[in-house]
């Protein structure tokens, strides 16, 4: 790629002020770096990935209002996270997180398990439970 | 208190952080010097593990190896610590800060405010500098940011123990010895040899023979999975390619600087050449991915079955290229 050929193309990456650096060859044939603002392939695909999330998220909001699931698959969805990742943070089995997904289990939990994800994800209990807050 | 650090950056974290911790230690080693060095350059292809839901495929070294590699190559020790309490880790990174001493730091980019959303993903492998702090605030280098940021106690403690595959529990590292003079020849050859070898594996997975096994996939998938969900992996692979750090074209420009480079600091003229003949390839890397962008445009239309396959077709004319290349350059250190 020649230092001109680097995409400047528009990106979300303008809105938090960042340019990339990327490696290009000069007129003299030598290797030097240049910023780049963006390029449009690569936006498309960060741009579907979050698509992607956002239906994921929408989905699980519907199972949870038609309590097919608990808040905490929602939230899960929304904090872009997996069942492994969930897991980890909880500090507990992979097998555990989702059986909380079963809303009539979610209702048994403990206050302490309840505040433990709400920490996880940054909410107070109340908000895990009810998502339309 | 602030130490005096020099920010560069640098299109990739890991070997951005090691090139300025050399520098503020009075050694210059340049970011595609440590990359090669280091053998970052890779084609993986993780079978079995997803990544937001799509197959995992890496164009470079795992995380920390890079580092690893270079440091063991040139000679320089680290000093690396891992903490299980939060404020364990949080006196031990005071009281090295206060020996005027800046220190590299392994975290999440979940929890990284400064950067956009759309970067922001449970990826527990970025590296930065911290080299300063006043009450609450701490400094930080961020290699991949232009400028210096900084970040409140509670949200370096955040990053530094987010959780996941590769957790950094905090993990800590900086240079404790140097070498009395820095010796790079040697290094570059056994990097060079190190990722020719890689490169070249006789495993399915990893190198060239990655590279044609992902192709075959491409085939595969629209008949397999319909046209949504190859749709959604191709994106992902555009993703890794050109993720934040990539230096463009999936590492291979950056790769084609050290060339240059090594080729001038050994005065080894094929080098120079195969730099060239690598830049080249960058760019083939390139038009896959705006051509598999065509494609992925449009989340879930379906394409005609032959435009995946020319999309194929070019990853196996770069996996070619590649293997041709890396014969060559093996002969030539």
């Amino acid at each position: 790629m020649k230092k001109s050929e680097v995409p400047q193309d528009k990106s979300n990456l303008e809105s938090v002020n960042l340019r990339e650096l990327c490696y290009a060859v000069d007129e003299n044939g030598e290797y030097t770096t240049e910023h780049t603002t963006g390029w449009d392939p690569k936006t498309i695909a960060l741009n579907n990935a979050m698509d992607d999330i956002k239906e994921r998220v929408a989905i699980a909001k519907k199972k949870v209002l038609a309590n097919e699931t608990s808040p905490i698959e929602y939230y899960m969805e929304l904090h872009k996270m997996d069942v492994s990742v969930l897991a980890s943070y909880m500090g507990i089995w992979k097998w555990r997180v989702k059986k909380h997904f079963k809303p009539a289990v979610f209702k048994r939990l403990s206050s302490r398990t309840l505040q433990k994800y709400a920490d996880t994800f940054d909410i107070s209990v109340e908000e895990l439970k009810h998502i339309d807050i | 208190m602030k130490i005096d650090f020099t920010h560069h950056q640098s299109a990739h974290c890991e070997n951005g952080v090691v090139s300025n911790l050399m520098k503020h230690n009075g050694f210059t080693v340049s970011e595609p010097m440590v990359f090669g060095i280091g053998s970052g350059l890779l084609y993986c292809y993780i079978p079995f593990l997803m990544v937001n839901h799509a197959p995992a495929i890496t164009y470079r070294a795992m995380p920390g190896f890079i580092f690893n590699r270079f440091a063991k190559r040139v000679g320089v020790k680290f000093k690396r610590e891992k903490f299980k309490n939060p404020i364990v880790a949080k006196t031990a990174l005071d009281k090295n800060l206060e020996r005027n001493n800046p220190v590299g730091l392994q975290v999440g980019v979940y929890n990284l405010t400064y950067f956009p959303d759309e970067y922001r993903f449970h990826f527990n492998a970025h590296n930065m500098v911290v080299y300063g702090k006043e009450g609450d605030t701490y400094f930080i280098s961020d290699p991949v940011m232009e400028e210096v940021t900084t970040l409140s106690a509670k949200e370096l403690e955040k990053v530094r123990f987010a959780k996941g595959a590769f957790a950094p529990k905090g993990h800590m590292y900086y240079p404790i010895k140097f070498p009395a003079e820095l010796r790079l020849e040697e290094a570059i050859v056994k990097g060079i040899k190190h990722t020719c070898r890689d490169m070249l594996a006789p495993v399915p997975y990893v190198g060239v023979k990655g590279e044609r096994t992902i192709a075959k996939l491409i085939r595969k998938w629209p008949k397999k999975k319909g046209a949504k969900t190859t749709n959604h992996y191709l994106g992902q692979l555009v993703r890794m390619q050109e993720e934040i750090g990539t230096g463009g074209g999936g590492f291979r420009y950056i790769y084609a600087a050290f060339l240059q480079e090594a080729g001038k600091l050994l005065n080894n003229e094929e080098l120079i050449v195969l730099s060239g003949e690598m830049t080249i390839i960058g760019d083939l890397w390139r038009d896959f991915a705006v051509d598999a962008s065509r494609i992925y445009r449009n989340r879930s239309v379906n394409v005609e079955i032959d435009v995946y396959d020319d999309v194929a077709s070019q990853l196996e004319l770069i996996a070619d290229k590649e293997e041709v290349f890396f014969k060559k350059l093996k002969k030539a250190v």
